[in-house]
């Protein structure tokens, strides 16, 4: 029964999606800066937006954050729609999101600004562990959140969503304005993160960096997606994201 | 001697509601970025509803019991305000919170003085309960250099006791990192899951219940009057201009000094008792714009 066998192997992917945008739109006030954009995300997977910079990656994040006043279209989290969420229904219901900014707190601590964000659900990383993987933030608790270096500040940024229990991560540019050696612990962090079942959707415009994490990347460009592919069919393609990056 | 004493007092008793008074204003315009034109008349609800409290034949409720009751039902009529009117404010210029805050204050003095006039009402200091010798908080202490009227001693002691319970909510716990988080980015704190639009409603109502305590505390001295807010209000907003908009340390520290130098004031040189305040804040504001211990907006 071909039929068959070919309608379950349709099936199965759509049940593991754990994101699905369909013809998102969105607008900053009057400005429609999102014209209709469509990717999913697997469960475990580690998904890139690559894109020049206004092309609208962050906006797209911010979308499914539910921190963007106006959009449309359907945002499908875990099979429920959230596109007319709240941001923190969609936060409770396990989205975690690292901004561009990193949005570290200046009149919080280290230790108050890890804290902060609620749990959400069960199976969030315990405090030793975050430490294990950013032995600096032990040794700076009591310092106040913006006195942290760049690379300080980024790590602070991603093990606060680490402790809450969400499994799907959004991480905005992590490694923008950073050295190498900071960029390539982040790496292993995101490696190390995927290892445990997290599924990430990383904005990148190093592509370089996220060749070494990604599993799939789709090219957003005046606020659409107008292509996408494996890693595995990244140096076939690599002609074209030069054209798509400008690099 | 006695005499300085005596307005070192009541410098320390305008100290503690300037304090309080000036605390839920930093609160609020933390969280808000509104400038609460109405906190003298939350202030001045505050004294009537333990008046009311008090002399309703079926109720009867005394000082103790409205100490806690009427900033509760004070802090909830804050609270309606906020979700009926504040809150579509958010994001505008601080104009706007300033004139409808403003409005507000003038329509709650003017139905309570359509009812009460602008005479004082009594209200008595607590006689209960009788510990010892004492008749609750009536009646006096000798204590050699002066004779320390009980119910004024406990009004500085509690204020105080209230502002740094507040401080330490606020720069120490879990809630006040939450609160100081979402002064300073609503969005992301929003994005983590916390719903703060519930927050800022109940920052509102405790900035309110702040200014309503206040305004029990001060029943017993200064009478239960419509307009009873009105003018503690202008010297409050000095007081938080000198402290730094915002700050709330700050604003204990200034709202107490304040008291202090207004009452020195009233001892060494009288006739400038009434604008000392002013002029303090002129002078700083001359040195260091953003208040004593503001930051930069």
């Amino acid at each position: 029964m071909p039929e068959l066998k070919m309608a379950e192997a349709a099936a199965k992917p759509a049940d593991t999606q754990v994101l699905s945008v369909n013809d998102l739109q969105a607008w900053y006030g009057e400005s429609h800066i999102l014209h209709g954009i469509n990717f999913n995300v697997g469960a475990g997977e580690v998904v890139t937006l690559l894109g020049r910079n206004g092309a609208g990656k962050t906006t797209t994040l911010k979308s499914v954050m539910g921190i963007i006043g106006k959009r449309t279209g359907s945002i499908r989290f875990d099979g429920k729609e959230i596109t007319r969420a709240s941001s923190d229904k969609i936060a409770r219901m396990g989205i975690a999101f690292c901004p561009e900014e990193r949005g570290i707190f200046s009149s919080l601590d280290v230790r108050e600004n890890l804290l902060l964000p609620p749990i959400v659900r069960t199976g969030g990383l315990s405090l030793d562990q975050i430490f294990d993987l950013f032995p600096n933030l032990k040794e700076r608790l009591n310092s106040q959140g913006t006195k942290l270096s760049g690379g300080e500040q980024q790590m602070l940024a991603i093990a606060r969503i680490l402790r809450t229990g969400a499994r799907f991560l959004m991480l905005d540019e992590p490694t923008e304005g950073l050295a190498p050696v900071i960029i390539q612990q982040i790496g292993h962090t995101i490696a190390r993160l995927k290892k445990e079942g997290f599924t990430i959707l990383l904005v990148e415009q190093n592509f370089r960096f996220a060749s070494t994490v990604a599993d799939r990347y789709y090219i957003v460009e005046h606020g659409k997606v107008i292509d996408g592919f494996a890693n595995s069919e990244l140096s076939a393609n690599m002609d074209k994201l030069h054209t798509y990056l400008g690099v | 001697m006695q005499a300085l004493y005596a307005q070192l007092l009541v410098g320390l008793i305008n100290g503690s509601f300037y304090a309080l008074l000036s605390l839920g204003l930093a609160v609020i315009f933390g969280m808000l970025n509104i400038i609460n034109f109405a906190h003298g008349a939350v202030y001045m609800m505050g004294a009537f509803v333990a008046y009311f409290l008090l002399n309703n034949t079926y109720l009867s409720i005394g000082y103790w019991p409205a100490l806690i009751i009427a900033p509760i039902v004070v802090g909830i009529f804050g609270m309606i305000l906020e979700r009926t009117m504040l809150q579509w404010l958010a994001g505008l210029d601080h104009l706007y919170g300033l004139l409808l805050t403003f409005g507000l204050a003038l329509i709650i003095q003017g139905v309570f003085q359509n009812y009460f006039g602008s005479s004082g009402l009594p209200y008595a200091i607590p006689d209960y309960p009788a510990i010892g010798g004492f008749h609750g908080l009536q009646g006096g202490i000798n204590l050699g250099f002066m004779f320390l009227p009980i119910y004024r001693g406990w009004v500085v002691i509690f204020s105080l006791v209230v502002c740094i319970g507040t401080w330490y909510l606020i720069e120490r716990t879990r809630l006040g990192a939450y609160l100081r988080a979402a002064t300073e980015n609503p969005t992301l704190v929003r994005a983590f899951g916390i719903n703060v639009p519930r927050m800022i409603t109940l920052t509102y109502g405790l900035g309110v219940g702040l200014a309503a305590l206040a305004g029990v505390l001060s029943a017993p001295i200064n009478q239960v009057r419509p307009l009873m807010g009105e003018n503690l209000i202008i010297v409050v907003f000095a007081v938080v201009v000198i402290g730094g908009m915002g700050s709330i340390m700050g604003s204990i520290v200034t709202g107490f000094t304040l008291g202090v130098i207004e009452g020195l004031t009233k001892y060494f040189y009288p006739e400038a008792s009434n604008t000392v305040v002013f002029v303090f804040m002129v002078l700083v504001l001359l040195v260091k714009p953003t208040g004593l211990t503001g930051r930069a907006a």
